[in-house]
């Protein structure tokens, strides 16, 4: 068994560290102010080779894998979950096209990503079916060669910047097998009858685009379907189950940066004329912060090294996200008391850390809540 | 002992409920989203009798307790959390007057506030002090018939709009005891000496406006000390007992709208055939929800039953703002939860909920305060 992370690991994670804190530190509180999408941090980290690095090679990636991912994704969200969102996410949905694709497909789209050319986005929630992924009504109706598809899509992430969206619909209403009634396919954004309205108002995460896009009477060409024919759910599950390590790492980037932010502020504050960190009652909620973070982070990466094994467990990367989604949201929500117990400032906005609060939620509700997590966990246990 | 409410209790939960169902909802997002109260509300709750009620009826009041103020909290809070909360913080300075004024100062200033033709603010939080109360540096030197004071506060509930201020300030400095050296003094507001900031950006409770206040040698009547000059701190510990059983009830308030929220968000929302009320999972949820809701609530009734007795203990008013904070930050939290994505959005209450609820738990008098009130249950 190896813990250490090799020297390249080590590296795309001092990449990401310094671009966080060179492009992403100075926009983070106008872009949550003003719930503006960012492009030009996006496009500079397509320069820096932030975006899509576990896309091979040949395709435009960098060939690396979830771990890396994971590194970047836990370095970016430590600074600012939202904006991170924006380049993690900016090839969303199309890690399809990577595992399920055909090798025209990969070629066509992935190098896009990767160039700066193309955000992508995955359309799976609707309105009324989220947790009950199999419960989605979006139709795509086969006509020769052509897809009709009608249904709207709901918390879709880039629906407005992106260039294209894999679109989970039913194509086979009548199969008996709820399961199998799915297909995935892809669908050009500036295709006739597409429509995306931003959706505001987010508690957190406010730099990055949520949209409700509505499908009437989209045409397109079959040999958009990604992967094969009523597959679709299951090539989601296997989606769900790979880039969930990457949102665990969030978690654990968000709860570092909160616990961090918490001791820069306690470090040079007396009560009494004693240092705070002196305070036993202070000192133990450190440690107990401190401690869920490393074990967050032990889980993920250790889920993320599984997937880039070729052994992804499913039950342990559910593990993962929804252990260290918790840790964000109880981490953040320990530090902004600890600090407001010292300070009324950390009642405000330009209190970092009452952002990583808001954002934290979001963890626990994205990409499977967490007792999607718990069921994923549940049925496997032996 | 009596559980039951008495028949002017359930009365006045009646009628709190009804005002606040009636005035709050269809301005509380609005509220939140501006960061801006409803000024005619507090009006019309001084009108229909919810302000100081606990204040004697020579003074204006009802001749009731803080029990019968905390069931008000609760039922504003439930309607909405900010707008409750902007009523309530401006209680507590009354309350101070209440408990430690002199029978002309209370003459003088309890009727019109109670009436609503004056509002009193409570300023005592100061940047950099934080919960160290012993490092605030608000001074009021006195000078011929005044008092002169200089310094900055902050977090200030309605510091830009109050007329008055009882402001907290170091006026023994000299005093060998450092818990003998503040004193509180009522100040003016509507003065040019007296500069206000609103503050914005909070994270919940927005419709409270808050604002930073600076006295940069603002002069004060030598009559205008409220309670006795040297014991500052022990009557703040004392009004904190108010204000933290206060605050337990509005936490109550908060917990049991995101239990409503959560019931009924859980009993039209279909997944995987069925309401995912009907879920295992959920109902677990909401038992718990129901239970840390009910204890919570038994707690401050108890705490606000010890006031009222004129039992001088902070303890279990902090402990019953510890627990209803706790049982609003899970409530919140669970209910929120239940929501899926839409709770994560200002459309959905829940979400003002999940952030109101953090400010239960965020609001008090700080880590020292809190240690200062629970020293007596520690025997």
């Amino acid at each position: 068994m190896d813990f250490a992370l090799t020297e390249n690991q080590r590296r795309i994670r001092e990449k990401a560290r310094a671009f966080a804190l060179r492009e992403i530190a100075p926009v983070s509180r106008a872009s949550d102010l003003e719930e503006t999408y960012p492009r030009q941090v996006w496009q500079k980290a397509c320069e820096e080779g932030l975006v899509g690095i576990f896309i091979p090679r040949e395709y435009g990636g960098q060939g690396l894998g979830f771990l890396e991912l994971a590194l970047v994704s836990e370095e970016l969200s430590r600074i600012d979950m939202g904006i991170g969102l924006s380049i993690l996410a900016a090839t969303f949905g199309s890690e399809n096209i990577l595992f399920f694709g055909r090798e025209e497909q990969k070629k066509r789209y992935l190098p896009l990503l990767t160039s700066g050319q193309a955000v992508s986005a995955g359309a799976y929630t609707e309105p009324d079916a989220g947790s009950d992924v199999a419960g989605i009504q979006t139709s795509a109706v086969r006509e020769g060669n052509e897809y009709t598809v009608n249904g709207s899509k709901m918390f879709i992430t880039h629906g407005k910047v992106c260039r294209w969206m894999v679109v989970l619909c039913v194509t086979h209403p009548e199969e008996k097998k709820r399961h199998r009634r799915q297909s995935m396919i892809l669908v050009e954004s500036d295709r006739k009858g597409v429509e995306a309205n931003p959706l505001k108002g987010k508690m957190g995460i406010r730099a990055s685009e949520t949209t409700e896009i509505s499908f009437s009477d989209v045409h397109v060409p079959c040999e958009n379907v990604i992967g094969e024919e009523q597959n679709g759910f299951y090539q989601l599950m296997h989606f769900f189950d790979i880039t969930r390590t990457m949102v665990a790492a969030q978690g654990v980037g968000l709860a570092q940066g909160a616990l961090g932010e918490a001791l820069h502020y306690l470090d040079d504050k007396t009560a009494g004329g004693k240092p705070l960190r002196e305070d036993q009652r202070i000192q133990f909620q450190l440690a107990e912060m401190a401690t869920m973070v490393e074990l967050a982070r032990t889980i993920t990466y250790r889920a993320a090294w599984q997937v880039d094994q070729g052994v992804p467990d499913p039950a342990l990367n559910a593990m993962a996200k929804y252990y260290s989604a918790e840790t964000a949201v109880k981490v953040s929500g320990i530090a902004l008391n600890l600090c407001a117990q010292w300070g009324p400032e950390a009642f405000y906005d330009e209190f970092a850390l009452q952002k990583l609060y808001r954002d934290a939620k979001i963890l626990e509700i994205y990409e499977g809540t967490k007792e999607v997590e718990k069921i994923t966990i549940a049925r496997r246990l032996r | 002992m009596d559980f039951a409410l008495k028949k002017h209790e359930q009365d006045i939960v009646k009628a709190a409920r009804e005002f606040s169902r009636k005035e709050f909802p269809n301005v509380a997002e609005q509220s939140d989203r501006n960061e801006e109260f409803i000024p005619g509300l507090w009006r019309k709750a001084c009108e229909l009798g919810f302000v100081g009620l606990f204040v004697d009826e020579d003074y204006g009041g009802a001749g009731y307790g803080f029990q019968e103020h905390c069931l008000i909290a609760e039922e504003f809070c439930a309607a909405d959390g900010g707008l409750g909360a902007a009523i309530l913080a401006n209680t507590f300075a009354g309350a101070l007057f209440h408990l430690f004024g002199t029978r002309e100062q209370k003459a003088r200033f309890l009727p019109p506030w109670i009436s609503g033709e004056i509002t009193l603010a409570l300023a005592v939080p100061e940047s950099g002090a934080g919960s160290d109360i012993l490092s605030l540096s608000s001074t009021a030197v006195k000078e011929g018939e005044n008092w002169v004071v200089h310094g900055e506060k902050t977090h200030v509930f309605s510091g830009h709009t109050a007329d008055y201020m009882v402001v907290l300030t170091l006026t023994n400095p000299e005093a060998s005891n450092p818990d003998s050296r503040y004193s509180f003094l009522l100040v003016p507001a509507r003065n040019p000496e007296v500069e206000t900031r609103k503050m914005r950006g909070k994270l919940g409770m927005r419709a409270a406006e808050t604002a930073r206040v600076i006295f940069s040698g603002t002069r004060v009547p030598a009559d205008h000390l409220v309670g006795t000059q040297g014991q500052g701190l022990l009557e703040l510990v004392e009004l904190y007992a108010v204000i933290y059983a206060t605050l337990a009830a509005m936490g109550v308030g908060v917990s049991r709208a995101a239990y409503e929220e959560g019931i009924r968000y859980t009993k039209q929302r279909v997944a995987f055939g069925a309401s995912i009320f009907s879920l295992p999972a959920t109902k677990a949820k909401l038992e718990a929800m129901a239970t840390m809701i009910k204890a919570a609530r038994n707690l401050y009734c108890e705490a606000a039953w010890s006031i009222d007795r004129g039992v001088k203990d902070a303890s279990l008013p902090a402990m019953a703002k510890h627990y209803a904070a706790q049982a609003a930050l899970f409530c919140a939290d669970e209910a929120l939860q239940m929501h899926g994505g839409y709770g994560y959005f200002e459309e959905y209450r829940i979400q003002r909920l999940y952030r109101d609820a953090k400010v239960i738990e965020m609001w008090g008098g700080g880590k020292d305060m809190d240690e200062r009130m629970m020293a007596s249950a520690l025997r």
